[in-house]
């Protein structure tokens, strides 16, 4: 009885919820933890960046003008079909880690855990960071967040996925729109996310994912002038100085890499940090 | 705004191509733009910390006396009173002749006679409140009589009140014909408007009222009976001063403006002043279009003009108590 | 005869101006190691008023030494409570002396006195009222138990409104528990070192407000120094890029408050006569160096005739001349710079084919000057439509639709503020939802209070001042650093 040959998946980019190669037609060999071959990942240059960030860009107005509501239930959709399939995660996880597999599940299900926290949010944090404004006027003055706009994420390099869903759900909670840099040696966790991503009610664009090099796609991503705002929790420390550098020269919203346990309670700082206050007066007058 | 020519005298309504029918006037006064009350009191705040020292101190108080209609309207009015009044109107600092006279004096219908006798020979007008002042609420023929009685008995100005009531219930056909039926009473007499502005509320609705009344033929809008609270006050008469603004552009006919009723010190005065200076200009700085209906500013005016004149206080012995 | 208001100035004699100021360190003014010192004048005369001393390198680190000494011994020391009364303090003394501040405003800065003392002054002292009550209400702050303040922040502030800026710096940085070294702006030190004296007053413990004057160079040396752990920038876009990019690489918390181009709409159903005035303090207000200017009037086509017309007529009244009359309404530009500036952006108005409009006014023979100027026929291509003027220039564009009046006002890269006039409500929220601005002011223009967050989107700068948020940008949580 000769063993059935595995059907192994192409790892492809995720862009305007389509899967395409690199238009550069890289791609570079991923290893599991051990340096076994386990796939070649697209290379994305700065061309697939680019259209990464038209595809945000296109796709911010609609998300960010949904109701909280409505985020709220995508989000806890995405939570619901990575259930079905913690088994492939762990896999995953373990192989590009090397961790075990009762840590690897705990990641996963934390993960997932991580969605259903952020989809809660959708439809609170405004009431939790926004306000009414007792101005000593007549006038009815209150301030709520709004998304900043496009976020671009290097996600972390350590976390293959609860990093990158604790550095994306945030993103989306609020109505931004996210172009995604995965962890450079082990995309593929975040590659099958956004096959999850694809069949859930994410709409398309919305996020947006590179298999690649931070240091070479981060510099453009850095200075695009249609990205609002950028995590750095995947650069390392010299990176990130480039990276803030040219994020300077449009005055992008920046949140420097800290050293973060992906595992605890993230608190309101990440989805905090993807908003602009915005204050409305109104006269008060008959 | 569409002006259409028209053969016919004087009709803004007609010269704006408005309708005197409800429909009409409706249709009209709810297309003028809002007021929002906020700005309107801010910009009148911001008017109000104008200084006006010296020379325009000078220049402000003498023209606000020109512009008073020295006024007593109440039910202890007698000959003897009135008479006290006119001889303060002419003259209102015996100790100072270079002090102008008030515009008009403002009584009641049956004291016109005695006013028109005790003003003989001057420049002061006699205005009489009619129209079943201060509610209005009679039939329209005892409005009308009431008018053309103060009129035979030689009143030049005709202070009337509008049907408050017809108004915010949205009869403006009924409050346009009022006006104009007592503006054909009032023959040649000028015709002042009291839209009664406290009653009416809204600033929108100030705006509106100021409209129907010069659309009916009003000479002046005037703001407040001085029976109800608020009377006069800055924001009302800056709606008003706005409206008699457009209605020229729109119209050609340049209608006066009275805030009557709680003006009370110079300062008050001045306000208005100023706030007719930045709002109208020029045109409208005279008694023939402005006017404040007012009983006790004019002893002040005086007392402020004494100080301007002998670089000292003065005090209220030095003025007449009438 | 016409009603032609005589002069009434505001007396100067209510403030002493020495001949020359020290830089105002760990309690004490001091003379500048540098041993510099630069003249600010009058802007209106163009009369000299002090000379300032110039900070350097080394001042500015005796600075921020004073004022890491006062963190670490006495102010982070103290309790929120006591913290707070130097702060209700400091709020009173301005009160106190607020004739004296706004006339020293108004003489450094030119702006009209009216101004001054009317909304400069009462919102200074606001402010400081505001913050003093959050010194002992930190944990309610929204970031959890015992969150902690950042350390020494450095703060540089403009010169449209030297005071209020400073009490925008100040305030919520003590209040959070901070100790601070702030600079003014190179033309306008004099009410900050009027302010050194009110904390002399107040009995701060020394060290924890440090004066440092002068120019660009001082300013990159206080934000670049070291051991600041807080930059708080109010300025021009250029320079915040410039800071954002010397932070990079430091654990420096910065909020940047810049530039603008701010969008006020007009529609077609708007209370008009309120909206003149909306668009006349929106861009004239303070000569129109205001970062959230109304400087981009979109009017609904259908008006556009009717709305200039009245804006034409309102703009006739306005009085420009000595800020020292009670009642100017446009005083001088601030600096033959600017004045330079201004001038520059409306030829290219000119030269670019928008049509120049200003009331009949007499500019002064001395000092800087600027018409109030309106240009119409203003497209989204000018220069004018698309760059910060910082002076009384309005430029007018028309818009048919809600839609298009969005996708306009959207269209900057700037992104603080915006302007609706219209009496329909639910545009209103649908505007105020739609444009990307940090404030939106429907039915009203250039409004301000503490309790009101103020910041901008995209290239105006991030950060909120005013409000929790304004708390926030001082503290950390008991978790972070």
């Amino acid at each position: 009885m000769s063993e059935r040959i595995d059907v192994r998946r192409t790892a492809k980019l995720f862009i305007a919820g389509a899967f395409p190669r690199s238009e550069s037609g890289r791609t570079y060999e991923v290893n599991d933890h051990l340096g076994a071959f386990v796939a070649n990942a697209a290379l994305a240059s700065r061309k697939d960046a680019r259209d990464a960030v038209v595809a945000a860009r296109a796709a911010f107005p609609k998300w960010s003008a949904a109701t909280a509501y409505n985020r709220g239930q995508v989000l806890y959709r995405v939570a619901e079909l990575l259930e079905g399939r913690v088994e492939q995660f762990v896999s995953e996880v373990r192989a590009a880690e090397g961790v075990t597999a009762k840590r690897a599940t705990a990641q996963v299900t934390a993960a997932i855990d991580r969605w259903v926290w952020y989809a809660g949010w959708a439809d609170k944090y405004a009431q939790v960071v926004g306000s009414s404004n007792p101005v000593a006027g007549p006038y009815f003055n209150f301030s709520v967040p709004e998304p900043t706009g496009v976020v671009a994420i290097l996600a972390p390099q350590e976390s293959s996925l609860l990093g990158l869903v604790s550095t994306l759900a945030p993103v989306l909670a609020s109505g931004n729109a996210a172009v995604v840099v995965a962890a450079r040696l082990m995309p593929l966790p975040a590659v099958s996310l956004t096959e999850v991503l694809a069949t859930s009610d994410v709409p398309a664009g919305v996020v947006n994912l590179l298999t690649g090099s931070a240091d070479e796609i981060g510099p453009w991503l850095a200075s695009h002038a249609a990205v609002n705002a950028i995590d750095l929790a995947g650069a390392d420390e010299d990176l990130a100085i480039i990276l803030e550098r040219e994020a300077a020269g449009t005055l992008k919203r920046v949140l420097r890499p800290t050293r973060e346990d992906w595992k605890t309670d993230p608190g309101l700082q990440r989805l905090s940090q993807w908003v602009e206050i915005k204050t409305v007066w109104h006269p008060i007058g008959g | 705004m569409q002006v259409t020519p028209s053969l016919a005298p004087p009709d803004s309504a007609a010269l704006l191509g408005v309708g005197s029918s409800q429909t009409d006037l409706r249709r009209f006064l709810h297309s003028l733009p809002g007021v929002d009350q906020v700005g309107a009191e801010a910009r009148v705040a911001a008017l109000g910390t104008r200084s006006i020292k010296t020379t325009a101190k000078a220049y402000a108080i003498d023209l606000a006396i020109r512009m008073v209609d020295l006024t007593t309207l109440e039910g202890s009015d007698t000959p003897g009173k009135v008479a006290a009044l006119c001889a303060k109107a002419r003259r209102p600092d015996p100790t100072d002749n270079s002090a102008p006279s008030v515009a008009a004096v403002c009584v009641y219908n049956d004291l016109v006679g005695i006013a028109r006798q005790h003003l003989a020979g001057s420049e002061v007008r006699v205005a009489a409140v009619a129209t079943a002042f201060p509610s209005g609420r009679a039939s329209r023929s005892v409005r009308l009589l009431d008018t053309s009685e103060a009129v035979a008995a030689g009143a030049d100005e005709i202070d009337m009140v509008i049907d408050r009531g017809a108004f915010l219930s949205g009869a403006y056909s009924k409050v346009f014909d009022d006006v104009v039926a007592v503006k054909a009473a009032c023959g040649t007499a000028h015709l002042k408007v009291i839209l009664e502005t406290g009653e009416l509320q809204t600033y929108d609705n100030v705006r509106r009222a100021s409209w129907l009344a010069m659309l009916a033929g009003a000479d002046f809008i005037k703001t407040s009976t001085g029976k109800i609270a608020p009377a006069a006050t800055l924001p009302v008469t800056l709606v008003m001063l706005e409206a008699v603004r457009d209605f020229r552009a729109a119209t050609g006919r340049i209608i006066g403006v009275k805030p009557a009723g709680g003006i009370r010190t110079t300062k008050d005065a001045i306000k208005y002043l100023v706030l007719v200076n930045e709002t109208v200009g020029d045109d409208w700085l005279t008694p023939a279009l402005f006017r404040f209906g007012a009983s006790s500013l004019l002893n002040d005016l005086l007392l402020q003009r004494q100080k301007l004149s002998t670089g000292h206080y003065s005090g209220p012995d030095y003025v007449t108590l009438d | 005869m016409s009603f032609e208001y005589a002069p009434a100035p505001e007396s100067r004699s209510v403030v002493t101006i020495e001949s020359s100021y020290g830089l105002f360190i760990d309690g004490d003014f001091v003379d500048p190691a540098s041993g510099a010192y630069f003249k600010t004048i009058n802007p209106a005369t163009e009369e000299v008023l002090a000379e300032i001393s110039e900070a350097n390198d080394v001042d500015v680190d005796r600075a921020v030494t004073a004022a890491r000494r006062a963190y670490e011994r006495t102010w982070s020391k103290l309790s929120g409570r006591e913290r707070a009364k130097y702060l209700f303090r400091i709020a009173r003394l301005i009160q106190e002396r607020s004739r004296e501040l706004a006339v020293l405003e108004t003489l450094d800065n030119g702006k009209p006195i009216r101004e001054a003392r009317d909304v400069d002054l009462p919102l200074v002292a606001a402010h400081f009222f505001y913050y003093a009550g959050w010194a002992d209400k930190l944990d309610h702050a929204g970031l959890g138990p015992n969150p902690r303040a950042l350390g020494v922040a450095a703060q540089v502030i403009p010169w449209n409104f030297p005071l209020l800026m400073l009490s925008w710096k100040i305030a919520p940085a003590l209040a959070a528990g901070n100790t601070v070294v702030l600079k003014p702006a190179e033309t306008t030190s004099l009410t900050a070192l009027w302010f050194a004296d009110i904390c002399r007053q107040a009995d701060l413990p020394a060290g924890v407000v440090n004066i440092v004057t002068g120019g660009g160079e001082t300013g990159r040396a206080l934000v670049e120094h070291g051991d600041v752990n807080k930059i708080a920038f109010t300025g021009s876009t250029q320079v915040g890029r410039a800071i954002a990019a010397a932070a990079a690489g430091t654990s420096k918390k910065l909020t940047l408050e810049l530039g603008g181009k701010a969008a006020n709409i007009i529609f077609d159903d708007a209370p008009i006569d309120q909206a003149i005035e909306g668009i006349v303090s929106g861009i004239f207000f303070n000569q129109g160096h205001v970062c959230c200017a109304g400087s981009r009037l979109l009017v609904q086509e259908n008006v556009h005739d009717e709305v200039l017309a009245a804006l034409k007529q309102r703009l006739t009244t306005l009085r420009l001349g000595d800020p020292m009359d009670k009642n100017t309404d446009i005083g001088a530009i601030n600096s033959s710079e600017q004045l330079g500036r201004i001038t520059e952006l409306a030829n290219a108005g000119d030269s670019e084919g928008a049509i120049r409009w200003s009331p009949a006014c007499d500019l002064p023979d001395r000092g800087f000057w600027y018409p109030p100027t309106v240009f119409t026929g203003v497209t989204q291509a000018h220069r004018i439509a698309r760059e910060e003027i910082f002076g009384p220039v309005l430029s007018v564009l028309t818009f048919r639709t809600p839609a298009e009046a969005v996708e306009k006002a959207n269209n900057t890269p700037y992104g603080l503020s915006a302007g609706i006039w219209t009496e329909k409500g639910s545009r209103i929220l649908q505007m105020a939802q739609q444009l990307r601005a940090g404030v939106v002011w429907a039915n009203t223009f250039n409004r301000f209070d503490p309790t009101s967050p103020f910041g901008g989107y995209k290239e105006s700068g991030y950060g909120r001042e005013g409000g929790r948020p304004g708390l926030l940008a001082y503290l950390t949580t008991g978790a972070e650093r």
